[in-house]
């Protein structure tokens, strides 16, 4: 049975059809052709499909599709503007935090989630909080420095701009 | 071909009715459990039940009387709640257990108590706090202590057409405190060998006049251990009774020796956790 579904992603208004079963996860990469959001286990166990939900960071692969109706989706292809890459999509690069890039999505998503509620989170906050995105070739603590900088950007940042 | 539904009731009667009308029908809730079940092929459903736009089961409301958590309720969205924290600190540690901050944007206490791991988290700590569970089906609602929800591993006492609603917890009296303590082999994201909550309440001189141990992962449920609160009671919690106590815990444990641990090193280890959370119970319990 198909079902079309009415959304926000990334702030357009999206309409899709999907299966009862199909997963939010499905639908971004095979439906809309947004497959920034990776595929790792399709189990919540790796965190490579974060994704934001109604502002709240859920894996992608344990959403149904069909959920989205009416809410707000944001995607690793939303975070950063047209004019300029997200603080922490910046810092990674400096950071050199990735290497072949599966897990790097999950990672920006899941910190956005976090600078979001914590704009100055400490080392073992954010240490915790990425416990459930799992990188198998950076190593994590490239990673950990690229969030707390940007953390430290943006709220310098915030400061000036006051 | 699958030809699954998905259904978004807005109401309660709504669910119990699509319930009712289809018995492959299942509640999906945040899903943490039900859909990687489902993608492993373990639970085929006719159709998915998603609770989560029906206003009685998602959201926290506390008053006077204690807290009401709506069944399908995320677990980040009680780990935020400033005042939980404060009142039930054991019972939002054990949320904050469960998975990764992704896995706690969407699993549910309620998900948690009904998916009836041995091992979830949440469910000795609940029972440790006196929950009660909300449940509705056709004939109306009934109430269930959180200690006889679980029958077995992966079973409850919900009929087909029942859903869960809420969980309530009374208020704690004055000078009651609780904690939970799970052990892994790892820091984060695993599944516990073993766990214990507890709930102790002391008068003013600091002597124990109510106490509830539960515990997890070493019998098919959680289980409350009666044994262990009454040797609490009416002392002031000193090592020998301390002792006693976590006595009580492992003689109540009924453990499988798996891959996470054996038998005996279950037996031994709910012990100390159970010894460990009445420490940390009694502490906060002191400073209320
Ligand atoms: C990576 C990962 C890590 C995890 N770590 C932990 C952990 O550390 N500790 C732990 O305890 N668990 C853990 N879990 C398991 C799971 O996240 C929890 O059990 C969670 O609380 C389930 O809630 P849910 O809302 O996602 O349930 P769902 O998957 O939606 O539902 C679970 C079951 O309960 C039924 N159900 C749900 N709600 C209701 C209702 N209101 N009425 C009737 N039936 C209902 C469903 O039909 C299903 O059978 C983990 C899972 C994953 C994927
Ligand atoms: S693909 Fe969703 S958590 Fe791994
Ligand atoms: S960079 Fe390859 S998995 Fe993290």
């Amino acid at each position: 049975m198909r079902i079309q579904v009415e959304t926000t992603l990334n702030g357009e208004p999206t309409t899709f059809l999907c299966e009862a079963h199909h997963s939010l996860l499905d639908v971004l990469r095979n439906g809309l052709g947004l497959t920034g959001t990776k595929e790792g286990c399709s189990t919540g166990d790796c965190g490579a499909c974060s994704v934001l939900m109604d502002g709240r960071l859920v894996p992608a692969c344990l959403v149904l599709a069909p959920e989205a109706q009416d809410r707000t989706v944001i995607t690793i292809e939303g975070i950063a503007t047209s004019e300029a890459l997200h603080p922490l999509q910046q810092k990674f690069l400096e950071h050199a935090a990735l290497q072949c890039g599966v897990c790097t999505p999950g990672f920006i998503v899941a910190a956005k989630a976090l600078l979001d509620a914590n704009p100055n989170p400490s080392e073992t906050e954010t240490r915790y909080w990425l416990a459930g995105n799992l990188c198998r070739c950076t190593g994590y603590d490239k990673i950990v420095r690229a969030v707390l900088d940007a953390a430290a950007e943006m709220s310098s940042g915030k400061a000036a701009a006051r | 071909m699958l030809s699954i539904r998905y259904e978004a009731p807005r109401s309660i009667a709504e669910a119990i009715h699509l319930l009712a009308s289809d018995p492959g029908a299942h509640v999906l809730a945040g899903g943490t459990d039900l859909l990687v079940q489902f993608r492993a092929g373990a639970k085929q459903p006719s159709a998915f039940i998603d609770v989560k736009r029906i206003p009685d089961l998602v959201g926290i409301s506390l008053d006077t009387n204690g807290l009401r958590l709506g069944a399908a309720t995320p677990a980040a969205a009680i780990c935020e709640h400033a005042e939980l924290g404060r009142l039930w600190p054991g019972l939002v540690e054990a949320v904050h257990l469960i998975g990764s901050a992704q896995i706690q944007g969407r699993g549910s206490v309620g998900g948690n108590l009904c998916n009836a791991s041995p091992a979830a988290d949440t469910t000795s700590a609940l029972i440790a706090d006196r929950a009660e569970c909300v449940i509705a089906g056709p004939g109306g609602e009934r109430v269930v202590p959180a200690e006889r929800f679980c029958t077995g591993p992966g079973t409850t006492i919900l009929r087909r057409d029942e859903l869960l609603v809420a969980v309530v917890l009374p208020r704690p009296p004055a000078r009651t405190a609780d904690a939970y303590f799970r052990l892994i082999p790892r820091s984060e994201m695993d599944i516990a060998v073993a766990g214990a909550g507890a709930s102790v309440t002391l008068d003013a001189s600091g002597t124990c006049t109510a106490a509830r141990v539960a515990v997890g992962a070493v019998a098919p449920t959680a289980l409350l251990v009666d044994a262990a609160g009454q040797a609490l009671i009416g002392t002031r919690l000193d090592e020998a009774t301390l002792s006693l106590a976590a006595a009580a815990a492992s003689a109540a444990a009924r453990p499988i020796s798996d891959k996470r641990g054996t038998a005996a090193y279950r037996r031994h280890v709910v012990g100390v956790l159970a010894k460990r959370a009445i420490v940390s119970a009694a502490a906060r319990a002191r400073e209320r």
